[in-house]
């Protein structure tokens, strides 16, 4: 067991100190006449504006994970973890095209979740129960992967305890991190998320402006860091600093098939849904790309931790490793906080987010379905500590490796649920059970397949990519699943007309796809509409 | 987008045109991996395949502000030849 590094360890618990005391005060931050709405607690009022926004947007999805598991796929195969950056460079155009009309529609009738907005476009209640349930099983694992990005920092700062600690000991810090959380994600609701991320992001841009200057330097310049790179995956017979042409269909599809992904995720919609008007999305496209550039440099950090010569068993301490190891004690406490802290915003936000699916498509819909606002709101309140106890459970008892593995298969899940939304957004031409067939055999295909890669660490979910079949080039299974998925909804939507099966009621007309803040009836939602003008 | 009516404007205007070039062209850029899957010239030691990509964030952003500005000008000229009508 190493020791542990007490200056930095003061710096980090400073800043976890100083965000718990902002998440309890959040739920002061604009704070509106009635709180026990799900408008309120899990949506901030939808009140935020362009920054706000950008903050919460940037500090969701850019998760702890994705600074520690970005870099260490670089650090362990080259070129192919790069995918991440054409991956969110392609989210922007596609969150251009769509979200706007999502916002509109869900303001206008007062949707709180994507099944919500299924539900009423399709009336479907199956429908929007698959398109719950799958966002709920896709959202935990990604909280329990933000516990193992807190767990890599503190163990490398010496706190996460040896083997032989007693198991108490050894997950005291993560227990109490994660209590403080639940505890201010429970009171404050959205409003905490979204003021810690202000902290989040500064201290993450800090660290990366420092990081990408200071450590080339010491290293002797990016010439000699890609130089040695390039050696280690010569010698080592795997990766390289540029994808040979059997790589290159995996990293298209996998950035493609990411992007697409990436906005289903039920706390991507939570943070989108929270702003205040369709412009604020718009506008936010054109901002939200620093965040892009920010994650490239990032990923270069894979390649020094190669050339500064980390040597670790697990790669996703390379990066922590590389902090520790580059930097002078305190700033290095400071890049802890940053991935500490960038473990907490996401976490609060998912948890959030799986509670509103909940509460909105299975306990109103299925269960209790004259809740009153109020109710709502304490169901979600509760069903968020309940996630965020099912993610420790999960992480404390489980091998990391199956939360990992679950993280690859709620992004290739998630995915099949794109054809009933974003398809439900431009028309209406979709049959509701063609859509859940396909979503079916999008589910299945993709959980077979990727249950059958298998690497020689590895019997089953090796990775997420296979043969694609009918092409014949190895490519990302969520995207095959998805094509899959889109052939049998089209197909089955023909069918299904034909026979003439019953279409369910839209309870939307054209003009809520376009309405804006200031509409009648779009804020304040189920109060009749009566349209624009 | 496009939602239309009898009185309303084209759904497919040059305007439009533009705009859906603007949002597609990060797509065939980045999709295109062999055309940037190789390691010259370098930039400052940096192989080409990681600052092409990079100079792409930039690259795209710019189409999207782009973008975004010719619709916010497609909305304004359609309100004001619906006399404040319609969005």
């Amino acid at each position: 067991m190493k020791d542990v590094n007490v200056v930095a360890l003061c710096v980090f618990v400073f800043f976890f100190l100083a965000v718990t005391v902002m998440g309890f005060l959040a739920a002061k931050w604009r704070r509106a006449e009635n709180e026990n709405s799900l408008d309120e607690w899990g949506l901030g009022g939808r009140s935020f504006g362009t920054w706000v926004t950008w903050f919460l947007l940037g500090g969701d999805l850019y998760t702890a994970y994705t600074f520690v598991a970005v870099p260490a796929a670089i650090y362990a195969a080259g070129a192919a973890g790069f995918f991440a950056v054409p991956y969110t460079i392609l989210v922007y155009p596609l969150i251009f095209t769509f979200l706007p009309r999502l916002w509109s529609v869900s303001h206008k009738h007062g949707y709180v979740t994507t099944s919500d907005f299924v539900r009423g476009r399709f009336g479907s209640k199956g429908l929007s129960l698959a398109v719950a349930v799958t966002g709920i099983l896709a959202t935990m694992p990604y909280i329990a992967l933000q516990l193992v990005g807190i767990q890599a920092v503190l163990d490398v700062m010496g706190v996460g305890g040896g083997e032989d600690t007693h198991w108490f000991v050894k997950d005291l810090p993560l227990l109490i991190a994660f209590g403080v959380l639940a505890a201010y994600t429970y009171s404050s609701g959205l409003r905490a998320p979204a003021l810690i991320a202000f902290v989040k992001d500064t201290l993450i841009y800090l660290v990366i402006a420092v990081a990408i200057i200071y450590i080339p330097i010491k290293l002797g310049g990016f010439g000699e860091i890609f130089a040695a790179a390039d050696e280690k995956f010569t010698a080592n017979k795997t990766g390289g600093l540029v994808p040979g042409g059997a790589g290159q269909w995996t990293y298209a599809t996998l950035a493609l098939g990411s992007a697409l992904a990436l906005f289903m995720y039920p706390h991507s919609i939570t943070a989108t849904l929270s702003s205040r008007s369709r412009e604020v999305i718009r506008r936010n496209t054109t901002i939200l790309p620093l965040y892009s550039l920010m994650l490239g440099l990032l990923a270069l950090l894979g390649f020094m931790a190669i050339a500064a010569g980390i040597k670790v068993q697990n790669g996703q301490l390379a990066i922590p490793q590389l902090f520790e190891d580059m930097f002078p004690d305190w700033f290095a406490g400071v890049a802890f906080a940053a991935i500490g802290i960038g473990a907490l915003v996401p976490a609060a936000i998912m948890s959030i987010a799986a509670a509103n699916l909940f509460t909105r498509n299975i306990y109103k819909d299925f269960i209790k379905k004259d809740a009153t606002p109020a109710q709502e709101t304490k169901v979600s309140k509760l069903v968020s500590l309940l996630v965020k106890v099912g993610a420790l459970v999960f992480v404390l008892t489980m091998d990391k490796t199956v939360a990992i593995n679950f993280q690859l298969l709620g992004g290739i899940w998630i995915l099949q649920t794109f054809p009933a939304l974003v398809g439900g957004l431009f028309t209406r031409w979709f049959h509701r059970w063609a859509l859940l067939a396909g979503w079916a055999v999008g589910m299945v295909y993709g959980t077979i397949a990727a249950y059958n890669v298998s690497t020689p660490k590895q019997a089953h979910f090796g990775g997420s990519s296979a043969e694609i079949p009918g092409i014949g080039e190895i490519g990302y299974i969520g995207l095959t699943a998805f094509v899959l998925n889109v052939l049998v909804t089209v197909v089955l939507t023909f069918v299904l007309k034909a026979v003439k099966a019953p279409e369910g009621v839209d309870e939307t007309s054209p003009a809520d796809y376009t309405a804006d803040a200031g509409d009648a009836g779009v804020r304040d939602l189920p109060k009749v509409g009566a349209g624009s003008h | 987008m496009t939602q239309t009516s009898t009185d309303k404007p084209p759904v497919v205007t040059p305007v439009r045109a533009v705009i859906a070039l603007c949002l597609l062209a990060p797509f065939v850029a980045m999709l295109w991996v062999s055309s940037y899957a190789k390691t010259e010239p370098l930039l400052a030691g940096i192989p080409f395949f990681y600052w092409y990509q990079m100079l792409w964030v930039l690259i795209s952003t710019v189409l999207t502000v782009v973008a975004y500005k010719l619709w916010q000008r497609d909305q304004r000229a359609r309100r004001a030849a619906q006399g404040g009508e319609g969005r």
